[in-house]
């Protein structure tokens, strides 16, 4: 039995895609763990940005329901709006962004709008919220998903937040620059691949094997060289974790 | 200065018409208006278009309750449970009715209300590129930057609400007011609103809001009415006032489930509470634990003339 629950090594495995000094959009969620754990370990001068209007060094002392919660908004390095925030993205000032979304495709474009066609939909999502302008602003883009058949599919209904869409040169001509880096699930950890981009199989995690991967994806998902196990967290990532998830809440 | 200060009833059922467009939440998760949810619905009002870039369950509620056709939003759901389940229904069932949505992303929808903030005629942008907002919204047009050939530039039309409700930690009652922490698309929709219904967490006397102009989002000139709703932003936080009410959320997301458990709750919290000062005493103790105790004051500013 694991000393970590998935959701930790889900936390760990965003936290990695952090580099140190980056300016990193972190949303909502898991991501604002992830974001701590990284300035707590190798990122310590990482800085978090929160489309609420947030800029933030330290994480914040304390559970975060929203990214708007007091705990966030006390100590931030700047409280302001989402367009100077957000701007920030269009500026071309942010390393990277993470997104989470109800549906994923092959070359990594997200839905979060609409199951059928948008105009007589089977079912209507929350929609965007930050994740279109993230997805399509920010150099890299992390996608963090539940790995079921269904969620990762050859060809997403609707297209909320671009990834690299009909893959190849297809971001380019549409006039947009960055592109998914990483796609991590709850099985394994997803990386475009070669000239079209297409999302192929960089690890697995512990406890869980290539072709129950596949099984669970919609496309013939390739594995990329030099595929490995994700490296389960270490006893610093897990203690950066848990001084930072005080209450528990990602550990069940 | 002009009083402006009204009741709450008053000033929705003045200025919250049927068909109206109004800001119901400009500061994400943060400072959502919930007070003038429930008074909306309990005024039964109609036919309302809600901007906002996220209204957490308020918006759920409006169309639960039958008063909204339209949403110009960017994320419409339950922040702690996901999809809202009378926004479901609305568009699974047309229960209670259909509502139509007009589909931007949070950077969008600012640019749109800052747009109208500014008196532009569009705002240019490089978001929403390689999206389906492009084609599922016709307020976007994608065109080519006539200062770059050859560049992808979209352009978003501006927003002006006829109304804007926006909570404020303090307010006189002319309406000048401070606000802190972050502030979403709060300035921007107060400037494009044509009217601003203000919602004071607490009232203090006009000298206070002058000690610190930095700290005033818009003028009082601005403003249309002012009504002194402490905690009217609950189950929503507001910096350095009160925190989120997770539970109270969760509760509604649970008991919204099936549409007769939502008229339940309805009952409960909304149509059966005669106002928010009944809705407060009916939350007793739960509200003093919401409360943000600690201090932590701001460094002095000083604004002296010589």
């Amino acid at each position: 039995m694991a000393n970590y629950s998935i959701q930790e090594l889900m936390i760990v495995a965003a936290a990695r895609e952090i580099r140190d000094g980056e300016v990193i959009f972190v949303g909502m969620r898991l991501p604002i763990t992830a974001y701590g754990v990284a300035r707590l370990t190798h990122a310590p001068n990482a800085v978090g940005l929160f489309e609420c209007g947030i800029a933030r060094y330290a994480p914040a002392d304390g559970m975060l329901y929203t990214m708007s919660d007091p705990p966030n908004q006390e100590n931030a390095a700047w409280t302001s709006g989402l367009v100077p925030v957000m701007s920030q993205l269009q500026r071309g000032r942010v390393d990277a962004g993470f997104i989470g979304g109800a549906e994923i495709d092959r070359y990594g474009n997200i839905n979060t709008s609409y199951i059928g066609d948008f105009g007589n939909p089977e079912v209507k999502l929350p929609g965007s919220g930050g994740a279109a302008d993230i997805a399509a602003m920010s150099k890299r883009l992390l996608a963090i998903m539940n790995h079921e058949k269904r969620r990762l599919v050859e060809r997403v209904d609707y297209v909320t937040s671009p990834g690299y869409l009909n893959g190849g040169t297809g971001r380019t001509e549409a006039g947009i620059a960055g592109g998914p880096a990483a796609v991590i699930t709850d099985r394994a950890i997803l990386r475009p691949h070669g000239d079209d981009h297409e999302l192929h199989l960089a690890s697995v995690h512990p406890e869980h094997t290539a072709e129950e991967v596949r099984e669970h994806t919609g496309w013939n998902l390739k594995d990329m060289p030099g595929m490995a196990e994700t490296p389960p967290p270490s006893r610093e990532e897990l203690d950066a974790l848990h001084a930072i998830d005080k209450d528990g809440f990602w550990r069940s | 200065m002009p009083d402006k200060l009204v009741s709450l009833s008053d000033a929705i059922a003045k200025h919250v018409v049927d068909g109206a467009s109004v800001v119901t939440g400009a500061n994400l998760e943060a400072d959502i208006p919930f007070a003038a949810t429930y008074e909306i619905i309990r005024q039964g009002i109609k036919g309302l278009n809600l901007i906002a870039p996220i209204s957490d369950a308020s918006a759920d509620m409006l169309i639960g309750a039958g008063c909204c056709a339209e949403v110009t939003g960017a994320w419409v759901g339950n922040v702690s449970g996901g999809l809202g389940h009378n926004y479901r229904r609305a568009f699974e069932k047309n229960e209670p009715h259909g509502i139509m949505v007009h589909d931007y992303s949070n950077f969008s929808l600012g640019m749109a209300l800052m747009a109208g903030a500014y008196g532009m005629p569009y705002a240019p942008t490089r978001s929403i590129l390689g999206s389906d907002i492009l084609k599922s919204n016709p307020n976007f047009i994608q065109t080519e930057n006539p200062f770059h050939a050859g560049e992808k530039v979209v352009l978003v039309a501006p927003i002006i609400p006829d109304v804007a409700i926006l909570p404020v930690q303090r307010a006189d009652t002319a309406g000048n007011h401070h606000h802190w922490g972050s502030t979403g698309v709060t300035r921007e929709a107060a400037l494009a609103a044509e009217k601003i219904i203000l919602l004071a967490d607490e009232i203090v006397e006009p000298q206070v809001i002058l000690s610190d102009p930095s700290r005033v989002m818009v003028p009082g000139y601005l403003v249309t009415a002012v009504c002194h709703v402490p905690a009217g932003v609950h189950p929503a936080p507001m910096t350095g006032r009160w925190r989120r009410d997770s539970n109270f959320f969760n509760d509604y997301h649970a008991r919204s489930r099936t549409r007769d458990g939502f008229l339940e709750w309805l009952d409960d919290w909304v149509l059966n509470v005669p106002d928010h000062a009944a809705y407060l005493k009916k939350l007793g103790g739960a509200l003093d634990d919401l409360k943000v105790k600690r201090s932590a004051p701001a460094a002095e500013t000083n604004f002296a003339a010589a």
